[in-house]
């Protein structure tokens, strides 16, 4: 590999780097506009723009803040769990396309940090990694609150894994009838979304997949810990949870891990199910460089639509009960996500080899 | 490895010893009268009362975990020693205390018409009952009757308060489910009210408006707009609460069936206020004792079924109205009139009066440096707070000031029902049920 390939993968991660942190930014002051929207507050307005910049002034804050110890930690486990947060929720980003590839002279330049094959079993693998975080936090801080919340992490992460897992297998089976073989790369995927039925349906997955989509969205809301399922941070009963003996900079990188696996995992249902960065770049009547960008935008919307719906429940919806949280998790989600697979199994059975009896 | 050593490589929470001192202000030496179950009694390492315990569980599997006094929804400085085993919570003890600053006692040192400033502090989400229930007895004792007007405006704004204090159980206890909109929706509204009252009183709060002898001041000019405004939109927006929180399932599920008290748990730990009539038991003071002429306005008690924290919330919400509805019935037939008695010797003339006539002078400056005379004898008058039966138990020997306040505070009756409300609850039905008693604080403490 030259030089200029390597320049071009480290320019790739460092633009999903930046995208993120932006991301993340923009995320933490929309949510508390939009919460402060629908609870008829103003919210912050005092930093920058609209108090655009709330969030750096709070990053700066926690940044100078003393990192207090207490001193029955663990202090290992203590301190690596702020990183074991952050390290996968960059990471799943990583594998997620948010735009479509163009050509610089030869060199095709993806707009992706990597291109996994196995791009999806990735990104289930550093979903669970996350909930390591959450657990030593717990564990670690020698406290009686965090712990009752890292159970309660394990507990959740194993519970909604298994629906948000049986929820991809179901896409992934669809995106195999739509070309050649079965694929488990995100930019793969995305491409099979192009195009549309009938002519005015997007071929997105979300719509021979709705059940899929449903039962996915629901997981990952759990799976990021996000109100009504955020009994692993729940204030009002455990403190702060597995947080409660984390500050300063670590707290921080606990905060920017959450808000990051938000984008990340309203990116990956934007990719699965509304089509990635798909739509419509009428090339030709606009200028190269505006449908060049086109796909970004599309993309972006896209996850911020369901961005926007985690911060719309939260304002919502009180806050399940542990038990309920899991009779949720496995009476209802994962029997109805093996069920769906089952119906659509037999759907693309009939539909690439006819019904048994003919 | 032996069994014995493998539980000691674990850490279980409350096993060793203490190694630094609980406050982070170095070593501290604790005095050798305090025994040591004592002093584990106080770090909150055990639970020491009289339950009898059936002790079928390892120690090792059980934690005792100290909700409170700074915890985010215990309502103020209630404490809950809580004996978990994983997330269920096999026993429960509340301890109070941490915010007891002597009102009662300071009541003694206060003369009878300083006394409304003392009692105004204790609930102080319903500030004017406990100011309504001190000037009642302070009246029963003088044997003076205030006129119709005072009287009116004494049911106007303690109906009001009802419905301030009862947006704010409604807030709080939706926030400590975790429907976070609640909570802002609540204070919302009950600004509202607390806007009136600062027109009317001067103050949102600790009021001191109800007085031995009628009332601070009459009503603002223009406080029927404010009133009627109150009354117009207060029932379109508590719909919307309805939509919020009674039609969600999450919401019921968290509700329904949890922190159940029976009728017969509910009179035997005499729980009154919505807390009582939740279980069904129809007991309210102002049908019972109906004071300041409230049994001239026509109202419903409502009552519960199951006394669950859904029961205590409807019955909260239907309190709602029935207070709105008396508010507009004392606002159509507010009586014209004097709003305190004319005895000079209780009540103070007024300014005007005091450049023209040597007697108000004179009046004025004994009221405010020894106060006036109560004769001797004892008497308990209860009004219906919005926790409960507030009461007020005075012993007067004939001087200037109470020789004994007593305040039977409904937050501290009903907070003691909280073991066995909870019962083999998890974590979550433990907040939940805190929050659907509604205990203040203050009024717990005293």
């Amino acid at each position: 590999m030259g030089w200029v390939e390597w320049g071009v993968v480290v320019l790739r991660v460092l633009l999903v780097f930046v995208l993120l942190l932006g991301a993340t930014i923009i995320n933490v002051w929309a949510e508390r506009k939009i919460v402060a929207d629908m609870q008829s507050r103003i919210g912050p307005k005092r930093a920058g723009p609209w108090g655009i910049l709330q969030t750096v002034a709070d990053g700066l804050k926690l940044f100078f803040k003393e990192s207090v110890t207490p001193r029955k930690v663990e202090l290992g486990a203590y301190l690596l769990a702020p990183f074991l947060a952050v390290i996968p929720a960059f990471l799943i980003f990583m594998v997620i396309p948010f735009g479509a590839p163009f050509m610089i002279g030869d060199t095709e330049i993806a707009l992706q940090g990597a291109d996994l094959n196995a791009g999806l079993l990735f990104i289930l693998a550093m979903s669970s990694m996350a909930v390591y975080a959450v657990v030593l936090a717990g564990w670690s801080s020698g406290s009686k609150y965090p712990l009752i919340g890292g159970v309660r992490a394990t507990a959740q992460a194993i519970s909604y894994e298994a629906a948000m897992g049986l929820a991809m297998v179901a896409v992934v089976m669809f995106t195999a009838t739509q070309g050649p073989g079965g694929t488990l790369s995100l930019s793969e995927i995305v491409a099979r979304q192009d195009g549309t039925w009938l002519g005015f349906i997007p071929q997105w997955n979300v719509f021979p997949q709705i059940v899929a989509f449903v039962i996915f969205m629901i997981a990952i809301v759990a799976e990021t810990n996000r109100a009504p399922f955020d009994l692993v941070e729940a204030e009002q009963e455990i403190v702060g949870g597995f947080h409660t003996e984390y500050s300063g900079m670590r707290f921080a990188m606990f905060f920017l891990a959450e808000y990051i696996n938000i984008f990340s995992m309203s990116a990956l249902a934007a990719t699965l199910f509304l089509g990635g960065w798909n739509g419509p770049t009428w090339e030709g009547t606009v200028p190269a460089f505006v449908s060049a960008i086109l796909p970004t935008v599309w993309f972006l919307l896209k996850t911020y639509f369901i961005v926007f719906i985690f911060f719309w429940i939260r304002a919502t919806l009180p806050r399940l009960r542990y038990d309920q949280l899991m009779s949720i998790g496995w009476k209802r989600l994962i029997p109805a996500a093996l069920a769906w697979i089952v119906l659509s199994a037999i759907s693309i059975g009939v539909r690439q080899f006819g019904l048994p009896w003919s | 490895m032996t069994a014995e050593e493998k539980t000691l490589d674990i850490w279980v929470a409350g096993t060793e010893e203490p190694e630094f001192s609980p406050t982070d202000e170095g070593e501290q030496e604790f005095s050798d009268s305090e025994s040591e179950d004592r002093l584990a009694d106080q770090y909150g390492r055990v639970i020491d009362d009289d339950y009898v315990f059936d002790d079928e569980v390892a120690d090792d599997e059980r934690m005792v975990v100290n909700m409170g006094p700074q915890h985010p929804s215990t309502h103020g400085v209630l404490r809950l020693q809580l004996e978990m085993e994983g997330e269920v919570i096999r026993r429960t003890k509340p301890i109070i205390g941490y915010l007891h600053t002597g009102m009662e006692k300071t009541a003694e040192q206060l003369t009878f018409s300083q006394g409304p400033t003392n009692v105004t502090r204790m609930d102080y989400l319903a500030p004017l009952h406990g100011e309504l229930a001190y000037s009642l007895a302070v009246e029963r004792l003088l044997d003076v009757e205030v006129p119709p007007r005072a009287a009116a405006i004494r049911i106007l704004m303690t109906e009001l308060n009802r419905v301030s204090s009862h947006l704010v159980a409604l807030a709080t206890n939706g926030m400590d489910i975790g429907a976070l909109s609640m909570m802002i929706y609540g204070f919302r509204e009950r600004e509202s009210i607390l806007a009136f009252f600062e027109k009317t009183t001067g103050l949102r709060m600790n009021h001191n408006f109800i007085r031995p002898g009628g009332v601070a001041a009459d009503l603002p000019p223009g406080w029927k707009d404010d009133v009627s405004a109150i009354l117009k939109d207060m029932p379109e927006r508590m719909e919307q609460y309805d939509d919020l929180l009674r039609n969600n399932p999450i919401w019921l599920a968290r509700t329904e069936g949890v922190g159940v008290i029976t009728a017969e748990e509910a009179t035997a730990y005499s729980i009154t206020g919505p807390a009582l009539r939740a279980t069904g038991v129809d007991w309210d003071i102002r049908k019972a004792f109906p004071y300041s002429g409230i049994d001239q306005y026509e109202f419903d008690v409502p009552v519960g079924e199951n006394g669950d924290v859904y029961d205590r919330y409807r019955v909260r919400v239907e309190e709602m109205h029935e207070s709105l509805k008396i508010v507009e019935q004392v606002m159509d037939s507010m009586p014209k009139g004097d709003y305190r008695v004319g005895d000079r010797k209780i009540t103070p003339p007024p300014r005007a009066r005091i450049d023209e006539s040597m007697e108000a002078l004179i009046h004025h400056f004994k009221l405010f440096t020894e106060g006036f005379k109560v004769p001797a004898g004892e008497t308990y008058v209860a009004v219906e707070s919005p926790r409960g039966e507030l009461g007020c138990y005075l012993v007067s020997d004939g001087n200037a000031t109470p020789y004994r306040m007593h305040t039977r505070a409904p937050s501290f009756y009903n907070l003691q029902a909280l073991p066995i409300a909870m019962g083999d609850s998890l974590v979550a039905d433990t907040i939940a049920t805190i929050a659907s008693m509604d205990p203040v604080m203050g009024d717990v403490d005293r």
